[in-house]
């Protein structure tokens, strides 16, 4: 059986070779941080597969994790220059090979998609090919590995590192924003074990008027998104405001129906992730990586959609769940 | 009561512009720590909370493989291909996009875009060249404005196509807390049809100014040619 940790394994080496290279390069000013920084995310990936399954200690990954906020949080961490093609060099290797170099990219998805699909089933002697639940990731890992077996022949690079060298540009463009999505997941895990919800929901039903069901749904979902503003992440917000409202008001003492009330809430909650910058995997990494001067565009170009969303959540649920 | 001081460190840490890490990682410790946690317990659920998220980060194994494909020009190539396709404007370009996106994450295929595999390489080229054809050459405001929908297609796609589909991480983590807490047996596919009308309102919206992109575009830079042929309209 293919199992997801092994995907795990592989990006912890493609960080620990990424960490090793940046250790070399002298073009950045601060290698070592960066270096290490990387380098401990690395370990951390490969190390997890034993805290997932209880049979390490969390502890030492739980410092590892501080230890690389600090890092890119005091600035330790920087970028060097890397070497790559010129303007004119591209212009020469896309008239060369023209839309033969859609073929990578587009394999990458397909296999993703057989892997979803028609492989989910597939029984390999006693066991299931690809571990249960973990398909479509395991068919991103297959598909980046099928495509990049046909890209090297393709673009004529023999050596494999050429690849890791270009991917690493990408990772340090990005910096420490790639880790943030992560560690905002982290943090909605502690204030869910911390009890943040319970104490949130006695202040709400202190203030809610009494039996007001449109007035319950307004809060609800208003609550859920602004709060996803400040956390970043709708799965943050989610227990949270959940545990507060949601269940105890809308669904228990106003009958309200589950699936609408809870789908919907979530979804309330993904307009927020529209409109701030702490949900930086969808709205300040995409700005870095498109180089925009703004890093803000993608926030103002989604606000009116936000806004309308939520109304449009606000009515669906209050049409719907009662 | 004490541990929304928690809540209160990351909105005054990101209203004052502190690094963003810093702010996730002071709010971690101090809510643990409020909430009764041991320093070791504190460091405990930083691990297990990073051993069982690591699945959000793993879009990285897909950087070098699109890394190789642009140093050997793949945006060219997207811009090429682009500019040979006559008719379609960015607007339209991008309001295509909105709906594959949506309809692939509501099959599953999550991993089918993002803004690392398709929108800085493809869509985000495409939608320039076709914006240049229209308009001449942009100017970096129009440039932006351009790229800042083409990261917002891509982003309102996934997250209003994918709730559709059972086996999603925001569905899983319904029906996981809920079913944990309250003692339920809610199903996931429930939860996935009643994210339907939302993902319609969804396409109806985004799509709608999608649409008018075109002509908050020409009116930013009128193209020299458009702009004659309105003089003679008017003329006749």
């Amino acid at each position: 059986m293919i199992k997801v940790e092994w995907l795990y394994w592989l990006l912890g080496a493609v960080f620990l070779a990424m960490a090793a290279q940046m250790a070399a390069d002298r073009s950045n000013p601060k290698r070592l941080g960066s270096a290490a920084f990387w380098g401990l995310l690395g370990a951390s990936f490969v190390y997890g597969t034993w805290v997932a399954d209880k049979s390490a200690p969390a502890a030492p990954l739980g410092a590892a994790v501080l230890a690389m906020i600090c890092l890119a949080g005091f600035g330790f961490t920087g970028r060097g220059t890397p070497a790559t093609t010129t303007p004119e060099q591209r212009a020469a290797s896309a008239a060369r090979l023209g839309s033969r170099l859609f073929i990578p990219a587009l394999i990458l998805p397909l296999v993703a998609l057989a892997c979803a699909t028609l492989l989910k089933g597939v029984h390999l002697g006693a066991g299931p090919l690809l571990q249960p639940g973990s398909e479509t990731l395991l068919g991103l890992g297959l598909g980046v590995l099928a495509a990049l077996a046909v890209a090297l022949p393709l673009t004529r690079e023999r050596n494999p590192a050429v690849a890791l060298h270009a991917g690493r540009a990408l990772v340090e463009a990005m910096g420490w924003t790639l880790l943030l999505p992560q560690l905002l997941a982290v943090l909605g895990s502690i204030f869910q074990s911390a009890g943040v919800g319970t104490q949130v929901g006695r202040l709400t039903t202190h203030f809610l008027p009494d039996g007001s069901r449109f007035a319950a749904v307004v809060l609800y979902c208003l609550g859920m998104a602004l709060f996803t503003v400040v956390m970043g992440n709708a799965f943050a917000a989610f227990p949270v405001m959940t545990a507060a409202i949601g269940w105890p008001v809308l669904i228990t003492r106003l009958h309200g129906h589950p699936p609408v009330v809870l789908a919907v809430g979530m979804l309330a909650g993904f307009c927020g992730t529209l409109a701030t910058p702490m949900a930086a995997n969808f709205n300040l990494v995409p700005a870095a990586l498109l180089e925009l001067k703004d890093q803000y565009g993608p926030i103002k170009a989604q606000l009116p959609t936000a806004g309308a969303l939520l109304v449009c959540n606000i009515a669906i649920m209050s049409l719907f769940a009662f | 009561m004490i541990v929304l001081v928690g809540i209160l460190v990351v909105v005054a840490g990101f209203a004052t512009r502190r690094h963003p890490l810093l702010v996730v990682g002071a709010a971690g410790v101090i809510t643990g720590l409020l909430g009764g946690l041991s320093p070791t317990k504190v460091l405990e659920a930083f691990g297990t909370g990073f051993a069982s998220s690591r699945s959000v980060t793993l879009f990285v194994v897909a950087l070098p493989v699109i890394g190789l494909l642009e140093r050997h020009g793949l945006q060219d190539q997207a811009r090429t291909l682009m500019n040979r396709l006559a008719k379609v404007s960015a607007g339209r370009l991008l309001a295509i996009y909105l709906v594959i996106r949506q309809l692939g994450a509501a099959l599953g295929l999550t991993a089918l875009g993002g803004h690392a595999q398709a929108v800085r390489p493809m869509i985000a080229p495409m939608a320039e060249a076709a914006a240049e054809r229209r308009h001449g050459r942009l100017s970096d405001r129009a440039r932006e404005r351009l790229r800042s929908f083409a990261a917002s297609t891509d982003t309102v796609g996934l997250f209003f196509g994918e709730d559709c589909f059972l086996a999603v991480g925001s569905i899983l983590l319904i029906t996981g807390f809920v079913n944990a807490t309250y003692h339920t047996d809610l199903e996931p596919v429930r939860l996935a049809l009643w994210a339907v009308p939302t993902a319609i309102c969804a396409t109806l919206v985004h799509g709608a100014r999608l649409l008018h992109l075109d002509r908050a575009l020409a009116r930013d830079l009128p193209a020299p040619g458009a702009a004659d042929s309105r003089v003679a309209e008017v003329g006749k």
